[in-house]
């Protein structure tokens, strides 16, 4: 039998999906081990067990000096920024991708500009944000909504394009005005690409306030990683990454399930 | 009385002509069938009936008035397909048959609750309304194609304008849909055009069949002439063939 044919149950795919997960935790542990026994001192590979320690403490335990919990606080921080900057950067999206995809005028003035725009790249801006907009969380937001901004314009204008020539030319006759075309048959149709588009902008929203916060910042998840960087604390750093990259998982997944609740016409097609 | 008047009608995409010198005259209430070979321009001359795209030379002028110059209200169009809208439930896109052509594309209130009540009686008349709440993309093609001429009539056309409608649906289904529109215009009395592959669909349903071909064939660059209306049958007595003879033929007088 060809092995593009072979289909799995059930309980093969889940023990399969898993398997990847276990070998990496194997040659964590496994390394981490040997490095170990050669050096009890050593820092660079923490145990598995010295992890779960660390995280539980910077999960309960509260700053000496301050009496907050550290981690939540860089949580707290981070996705305020990181929500704000894609926020602001998915309404502005719609907006312009809207205007681009369905209005000639629009896409003759802008199109071209957008495509120019999109090649600059944002972290080489950072500097000049921090200098015109301070080292405060305006600078930080701005880079998140730069950095996103060109792909989910051109991402949304593209999918107004693909809407059915057909579904404006009917709306127009049941005498729809631009308008009307734009709010009752665009804009539905393009809300599940939105989410679509905005699951791809996390990847870098995540990148961009990162780097936004290592450079400076006096919380936030991606502060704390750069500031413990220097006591090689890489029990505090793995915990951190693994925070985040469980965060971002969740935030994909739940866009999903929000798509396929929210638009259940856009499911089975047309 | 002519309603629809069709003058000296050109299109051509860039240096290639694609329909030429199209005449006609139609009256109120008449349905135009038109059949031709794949490609020789029918969906185009709908296109231009319907004023999605301009001639490049001659005019199309309804009931007198001055060429349309974009799709509108007073023409109706029903695709083969992407006719409905699939974000819409069933109901949704009857309604929206009579509330795009709002400020907002809605009704409130209890304007909204007349709508609704009128939009279940259209359901009830096109045989839709035990799945008024679901999505298009769950309808069969037959269904769909119903609703689309549902939502069509809905919003009153002068004229209704249908591109091979029927073409994807099976035998059966094609012969509920012919009863559905004939049932449908002696209700409402609007007038026709009817693009469609089906000789026998054409002179069903049809006052009148226009036939486009080209008149004019060169071998060696078959693209260098359009076509145009080559035969206008007269379809009215039982859908047999038979063209009406123009000129006043002195033998058949008997004075
Ligand atoms: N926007 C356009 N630009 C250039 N060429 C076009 C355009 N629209 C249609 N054509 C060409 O015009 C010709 C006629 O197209 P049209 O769709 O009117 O044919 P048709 O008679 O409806 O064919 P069918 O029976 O297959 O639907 C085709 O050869 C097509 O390639
Ligand atoms: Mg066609």
């Amino acid at each position: 039998m060809r092995i593009i044919n072979i289909r799995l149950g059930r309980p093969a795919v889940v023990t399969l999906a898993l398997l990847p997960f276990i070998a990496a935790l194997i040659v964590y542990a496994v390394a981490s081990d040997i490095r170990l026994t050669a050096n009890p001192a050593d820092r660079l590979l923490p145990a598995p067990g010295t992890v779960l320690t660390t995280a539980g403490q910077l999960l309960s335990e509260p700053d000496r000096r301050s009496g907050d919990i550290l981690f939540w606080q860089d949580t707290w921080a981070s996705l305020q920024r990181l929500l704000l900057g894609v926020g602001i950067s998915a309404t502005i999206g719609l907006i312009f991708g809207l205007l681009i995809g369905l209005i000639p005028v629009a896409r003759a003035l802008l199109a071209q500009f957008v495509a120019v725009v999109s090649m600059i790249p944002p972290l080489a801006l950072l500097p000049i944000l921090f200098i015109v907009f301070g080292l405060g969380e305006l600078s930080k937001v701005v880079l998140i909504v730069i950095g996103t901004l060109p792909f989910l314009i051109r991402d949304l204008s593209q999918r107004v394009l693909e809407v059915p020539q057909e579904l404006v030319v009917k709306a127009q006759t049941l005498g729809a005005s631009t308008w009307v075309i734009a709010i009752r048959v665009v804009l539905p149709q393009m809300m599940p690409r939105l989410i679509q588009a905005v699951r791809l902008s996390l990847g870098p929203a995540w990148l961009f306030l990162i780097a936004a916060e290592a450079i400076a910042a006096d919380a936030g998840l991606g502060y704390r990683i750069f500031l413990v960087r220097r006591y090689l604390a890489m029990d505090v750093i793995l915990t951190y990454v693994i925070w985040i990259t469980l965060l971002a998982f969740v935030m994909d997944w739940g866009l999903r399930t929000l798509s396929r609740k929210a638009f259940p016409w856009a499911e089975a097609g047309l | 009385m002519s309603f629809v008047t069709v003058e000296n009608l050109f299109q051509s995409y860039g240096r290639r002509p694609i329909i030429e010198r199209v005449n006609v005259t139609v009256a109120e209430g008449e349905f135009i069938s038109i059949v031709g070979a794949s490609g020789c321009g029918k969906s185009t001359f709908l296109r231009l009936l319907l004023a999605q795209e301009t001639p490049t030379r001659g005019e199309i002028r309804i009931n007198g008035a001055a060429p349309a110059r974009e799709p509108g209200l007073d023409r109706g169009i029903v695709f083969q397909r992407y006719s409905v809208f699939p974000h819409l439930t069933v109901r949704e896109n009857i309604l929206a048959g009579e509330s795009f052509r709002r400020g907002w594309g809605r009704f409130w209130g209890a304007e909204r609750r007349d709508a609704l009540a009128r939009a279940d009686e259209t359901l009830a008349r096109i045989g839709l309304d035990h799945v008024a709440d679901q999505y298009p993309a769950t309808l069969s093609g037959g269904m769909q194609q119903r609703l689309a001429i549902g939502q069509a009539l809905v919003a009153r056309p002068k004229v209704l304008l249908l591109d091979e409608p029927f073409g994807a649906l099976d035998p059966g289904t094609r012969v509920q849909m012919h009863d559905f529109l004939t049932e449908l215009r002696t209700q409402t009395q609007m007038t026709v055009f009817m693009v469609t592959h089906d000789l026998g669909e054409a002179f069903k349903l049809g006052d009148r069949v226009l036939v486009f071909d080209k008149v004019r064939w060169d071998p060696q660059d078959p693209n260098l002439h359009g076509a145009t209306i080559t035969y206008d049958f007269d379809a009215c007595t039982g859908g047999i063939p038979f063209q009406t003879l123009k000129e006043d033929i002195h033998v058949y007088h008997t004075a």
